[in-house]
């Protein structure tokens, strides 16, 4: 167990046996009072974000977490799943902990899954990833309200931004933590 | 060479001149500076403050007891400038090792160290104004004077022995009333319920409340104030309520301060007030954190 005096900032910790992470934080103590420890903390499973206030004489324990390599195998029924490099055991990470990152998953990669116990809680993914268009209008020159972009479709049904002379069939490479487009491919 | 300290070097030029300046300002009021032992047997026992060991000894978190023999002794109005420290305080307020301000009058109550409150910021700020984060704080006397109860009816939804009785009291405190205090002008807030001033004489026909005030200024906590309790009997049945909230690790009472106790006997009426010198620093040189008006922090050293 753990003592008020060692809460801070991104430290991890369990509350009603779940993982949360300390996101803000700030110690004051009213004249002759008692510490008070304020947190706002988010939820590493639902990302939801609440106040609490620990004082002092409180205790915690710390979230157990693991970063496991693993590698991506394929979606189902049941959600995307995954394989963990080392003991070729399966897990399953939900739609709704993917997020956005469910659109730069593809076939093989190799990924980080944060592990709380024996649930996946989330996902690193490598920084760059390459992705194929499946679907781009043709630029209509003269049209610059849009500068010299264009909207595109890729293989995952995620949209983003390109240059007017990406086409249809062509390789990309997007930036995961952005969501934009780096370059062309070549193949 | 460690890279803030360049960047200090104003505040802590601005540091220098405010000591400096109380200094002054207690000397022409006719005050006797003391210095008292910094290293101690024993501190007051209190539930929420914890001191750091030193040897079989204590470091002081604050020189009240020592200041207090000397007024039973008959000294009369003494000032001291001291480092006190305290365990385990530590935020943008707070540092386990600071700078406190602690002045006695004998013969008086609390109403006129409110007065002294007063006169103080006016000898450091003759022009009667400062900013603080955006905000303009006017120094026209008096001060602003709220009752911990007006307070509590003012800015929550309940009263202070209610909220003993649940166990809110520091919260509403700390979230819901102090950030509302002196943000155009210093706040006195008075009268706490006797349960939060184990040091402080009962109010005449009121025996819930305690001649006790702290001072805030744009919702920071400067100052703590009493009329001192002198009845030893009753200070001693306190200490030993505070003491046995104080977790021990052997089977005995956790110690009281005797010496303290007895000379407690013959202090006459007096009353005493500590101002944390390193905020009143932030709020005169404009930081929000205390930990720009220190040379170093505990995480520089």
């Amino acid at each position: 167990m753990y003592s008020c005096s060692d809460l801070k900032k991104g430290l991890k910790i369990l509350i009603d046996g779940e993982p949360h992470v300390i996101v803000g934080f700030d110690f004051t103590k009213p004249g002759k009072g008692q510490s008070l420890y304020k947190c706002k903390l988010r939820n590493m499973v639902t990302g939801s974000l609440f106040d609490r206030t620990y004082r002092s004489g409180e205790s915690f324990e710390l979230a157990s977490l693991v970063e496991s390599d693993m590698q991506y195998l394929y979606q189902d029924d049941t959600g995307y799943v995954f394989m963990d490099q080392k003991t070729y055991e399966q897990i399953v990470l939900t739609e709704e902990v993917l997020g956005d990152d469910k659109y730069f998953l593809v076939d093989n990669m190799e990924v980080k899954v944060l592990m709380f116990g024996d649930r996946g809680i989330g996902l690193t993914l490598p920084i760059f990833v390459n992705l194929r268009v499946t679907a781009s209008d043709p630029w209509v020159k003269g049209d610059t309200a849009t500068g010299n972009n264009k909207p595109a479709s890729v293989e995952t049904g995620y949209t983003l931004q390109v240059p007017a002379f990406v086409d249809e069939g062509t390789l990309i490479q997007i930036d995961t933590r952005t969501g934009e487009y780096v370059t062309r491919v070549k193949e | 060479m460690v890279f803030f300290l360049p960047v200090k070097h104003d505040r802590l030029q601005k540091r220098a001149r405010i000591v400096q300046t109380i200094r002054a300002y207690f000397i022409e009021s006719a005050f006797l500076e003391v210095e008292t032992p910094q290293r101690i047997p024993l501190n007051a026992p209190e539930a929420n403050i914890t001191p750091i060991l030193s040897g079989d000894w204590q470091l002081q978190t604050s020189p009240e007891l020592a200041m207090k023999r000397l007024l039973s002794a008959g000294y009369s109005n003494i000032f001291q400038i001291s480092h006190c420290w305290r365990n385990e305080e530590r935020g943008r307020n707070h540092l386990p090792e600071f700078t406190m301000l602690e002045w006695y009058r004998t013969h008086c109550d609390y109403t006129q160290l409110m007065t002294d409150c007063e006169n103080l910021f006016r000898y450091l700020l003759p022009q009667g104004q400062f900013n603080y984060q955006g905000r303009s704080i006017t120094l026209d006397h008096p001060f602003e004077r709220l009752s911990v109860a007006e307070a509590f009816s003012r800015y929550t939804d309940t009263c202070p022995q209610q909220a003993i009785a649940e166990d809110r009291f520091n919260e509403l405190i700390a979230f819901s009333i102090e950030p509302q205090l002196g943000l155009n002008r210093p706040t006195i807030l008075y009268d706490y319920p006797k349960e939060l001033a184990s040091l402080a004489r009962q109010k005449p026909g009121h025996p819930d409340l305690a001649e006790r005030f702290e001072l805030y200024i744009a919702g920071l906590e400067l100052a703590n104030a009493f009329s001192e309790l002198t009845d030893p009997e009753e200070q001693r049945r306190r200490f030993r309520k505070e003491a046995n909230i104080i977790p021990t690790t052997s089977q005995r009472h956790n110690p009281l301060p005797e010496p303290f106790l007895a000379d407690l006997q013959k202090m006459p009426p007096a009353a005493g007030i500590a101002l944390g010198i390193d905020r009143l620093v932030m709020l005169l040189t404009d930081s929000r954190s205390i930990d720009q008006v220190v040379a170093f922090c505990p995480d520089d050293l």
